[in-house]
């Protein structure tokens, strides 16, 4: 019965505050279209330097390649230098090179060399551009050799199949990480701001004088806003898969049960950091620092963990969102490998656990 | 006038510095994720688990599999003997790619055929996919290369000579870091401004402030500087550490750096004047905040490149200070970048930061409550 009247009040003051209800709801969709729309790792219409110094068949065959490629937007140069001060310049990303001899050599039976040069402060980027180039180059020596009836130059072919996600794209693999992003600001950054406000205003003192139990305030003020943020999953997951096109191959029962552990330990930490910190300047910034900027980085979200150095390593361990993100990204492309989501569920259980239990101790029914 | 202005800037100060837990806020946490972001924030693979699934028996197939194996980028977890091994391996992450010999590779390079090699890779994390199939494609290519003249094939007409400039052994971390300086010095700034209006309206003093003879303009400058101040003063301490820390080249000049740094801090501080200004309560304060951080921090190309974005996302980046922040920053660190180069990036922040300013000192007195 206490418990409802809490509620009630909890639920109250969601509806009346609209900045709750912009968290909740504005907040993901503008998330989403933000990340969905914003963050891309695909390259694609890259602006590239082809400098041909002697046209011929054979350098047109080689950069014909280009020209039809959805990757590269190609600009002509027929001096090396005009394109070198167009690549400092930052106008284009990358230069391939033919030099005036090319024919010559290629003739010859020489080894002709393509000059290619990247601009390496995207490192991302140029990775992407070599790794087309020589995609290009490939091709283009096995139509040479046919063309010329000779034996391939290249021994070794090499079959790629890539699996989960056939055209690597990039929003199928982020959009699903996003969400935890989206989960960790609506559950940790709301229910920080929202109990500091309390202590502020010193309505947690007047909560203190009633009856209710210090377990109860807190399953009053979990259960609103674990509502809530169920609230934004599904409207996340719904535009994830109809708008973003990002396929669904698990279950959605296990998703939803899996994102409610997760929002919990989300819930947990925000209670967390606000029952320390008591006020919601300290509050509010500690919820960007301590979640959304690890979820961002740290939890494998845009970030591969398995490339970091070992001592981040150990430390993503920590981070709750980093278990989430992992079971996003299987339930969306893989399916239900229980291997993957097992072993991470268990993991936000414990986190949970440890959150859940660390914010019973620190409130007490004590003033300072 | 300075007078006041001076005595309003202290009082700021002291309201910002003057408790430990908020001091802490504004300084320990920069510092903390500066290395532990530069450390995590990496496109390079780094012992990326494969195995291998190797049928032949003869030497050619050790050879090229002999080249993963010394590659620092990728990390041997184990051997396959039969083909229903692959999946669960693959499903359950513990390799992000397997490597697939078929029984005839050996033969087949004997024989002057070309050989096949299959490789299998986990799309779940489409960058890792695209990365790792380079770096095979790259391996692939140099064994065929050194295959070539020693066992009686043609050598190819024509190859590639790949050279990266400003940045030749593509690492990451110098795209990252600077990029760092500029979203550590956008959060402080924002963080520490963004509140102050809110925080005085919440608590009734900027009734008070606004009583006094100070005018919205003084009042402005007051506001203004302390953020510039330790947004300054966090930026410097990030240059300096990331230059003497991880070692990323500073090629350009400081000049055209500050020049940038300056005119950005401006215009960080007007947006979180402006937010402060329109907020009613502080949580709005920081949501506002929030609203603007998140798309400055995707949108601005700190993570991925703005070319990559839909054409109505790239005219919409247009408006975030950072994109032109970040631009300086890879320009003077990476390639030697000087102020007449960079002065396409300068006047947007500018403006940005004079608008963002005169709107807040209109709102201190058109918005009471």
């Amino acid at each position: 019965m206490r418990l409802r009247g809490l509620m009630r009040k909890e639920a109250l003051q969601i509806v009346r505050d609209p900045s709750s209800i912009a968290i909740a709801f504005v907040l993901p969709l503008l998330l989403l279209l933000i990340f969905g729309y914003g963050v891309s790792l695909d390259a694609k219409h890259v602006p590239l330097g082809l400098v041909v110094e002697h046209p011929s068949p054979q350098t047109t065959s080689f950069t014909a390649s280009f020209q039809q490629s959805p990757y590269f937007d190609p600009h002509h140069f027929s001096h090396i230098k005009e394109a070198e001060e167009a690549l400092r310049h930052g106008e284009i990303k990358g230069i391939v090179w033919m030099r005036g001899n090319f024919d010559e050599q290629l003739l010859s039976g020489e080894t002709a060399p393509i000059g290619v040069f990247v601009n390496g402060v995207d490192a991302n980027t140029a990775r992407l551009v070599q790794g087309y180039v020589q995609g290009a180059w490939t091709t283009w020596l096995q139509d040479y050799a046919r063309a010329q009836g000779k034996a391939l130059a290249i021994p070794v072919k090499l079959e790629q199949r890539v699996w989960f996600n056939p055209g690597l794209r990039s929003r199928d693999y982020l959009v699903p990480g996003l969400i935890a992003v989206i989960m960790t600001l609506i559950g940790a950054l709301l229910t920080a701001l929202v109990v500091a406000r309390e202590w502020e205003r010193g309505t947690m003192e007047a909560l203190m004088v009633t009856p209710v139990a210090i377990r109860e305030i807190l399953i009053g003020k979990l259960v609103p806003y674990f509502l809530l943020g169920m609230g934004g999953l599904l409207f996340s997951v719904a535009m994830a898969v109809w708008m973003f096109e990002v396929p669904l191959r698990g279950s959605l029962l296990l998703l939803l049960a899996t994102s409610a552990l997760f929002l919990l330990a989300a819930l947990a930490m925000g209670l967390l950091i606000s029952t320390l910190a008591k006020n919601q300047f300290v509050a509010g910034q500690a919820a960007i620092l301590a979640t959304f900027l690890p979820a961002f980085i740290l939890s494998g979200f845009i970030f591969d963990i398995g490339s970091m150095p070992k001592p981040i390593q150990w430390l993503t361990h920590i981070i709750a969102a980093r278990y989430y993100v992992a079971i996003l990204q299987t339930v969306f492309l893989a399916g239900n490998v229980w291997s993957v989501v097992l072993v991470n569920a268990l993991a936000l259980v414990v986190i949970t656990g440890i959150f859940m239990g660390l914010v019973r101790r620190r409130t007490s029914k004590r003033l300072e | 006038m300075w007078h006041r202005i001076f005595a309003l800037v202290i009082k700021e100060f002291l309201a910002l510095l003057k408790d430990k837990k908020s001091r802490l806020v504004v300084i320990v946490p920069p510092l903390v994720q500066l290395f532990v972001f530069s450390y995590a924030a990496t496109f390079d693979l780094n012992e990326v688990g494969y195995a291998v699934f190797n049928e032949d028996a003869g030497m050619a197939s050790r050879d090229l599999l002999a080249r993963f194996e010394g590659a620092p980028s990728f990390r041997l977890v184990g051997y396959l003997d039969h083909e229903g091994q692959i999946a669960p391996l693959i499903d359950s992450r513990k390799a992000v790619m397997v490597i697939r010999i078929g029984p005839h590779f050996t033969r087949d390079l004997l024989l002057k055929h070309p050989a096949q090699v299959q490789v299998i890779l986990d799309g779940r994390n489409s960058n890792t996919a695209m990365v790792a199939s380079g770096y095979v494609g790259t391996i692939v290519t140099e064994f065929s290369r050194t295959w070539t003249p020693t066992h009686g094939f043609p050598g190819a007409p024509a190859a590639l000579e790949v050279r990266a400039w400003f940045n030749p052994a593509l690492q990451s971390r110098w795209f990252i870091v600077p990029g760092i300086v500029g979203l550590l010095t956008l959060v402080v700034t924002l963080l520490v401004t963004a509140l102050s209006v809110a925080r005085e309206r919440e608590a009734g003093t900027f009734d008070q402030l606004l009583v006094t003879p100070l005018r919205p303009v003084e009042i402005l400058v007051g506001k203004t500087v302390p953020g510039m101040i330790i947004g300054a003063f966090e930026a410097s301490l990030i240059i300096l550490l990331a230059v003497f820390w991880f070692q990323v080249p500073l090629r350009g000049s400081l000049g055209a750096l500050y020049l940038g740094l300056l005119l950005f801090l401006l215009s960080g501080v007007g947006l979180g004047l402006m937010i402060s200004s329109i907020a009613v309560t502080q949580q709005q304060g920081l949501l506002g905040a929030f609203l603007v951080l998140v798309p400055s921090v995707v949108l601005s190309g700190f993570a991925t490149p703005i070319a990559n974005m839909p054409e109505f996302m790239q005219n919409l980046t247009h408006l975030i200070p950072l994109r032109y922040f970040l631009i300086i920053l890879r320009g003077v660190f990476l390639e030697g970048a000087d102020a007449t180069l960079l002065w396409p990036q300068y006047w947007p922040m500018g403006v940005i930061g004079i608008t963002s300013l005169a709107f807040a000192s209109w709102l201190f007195r058109h918005r009471l409550y």
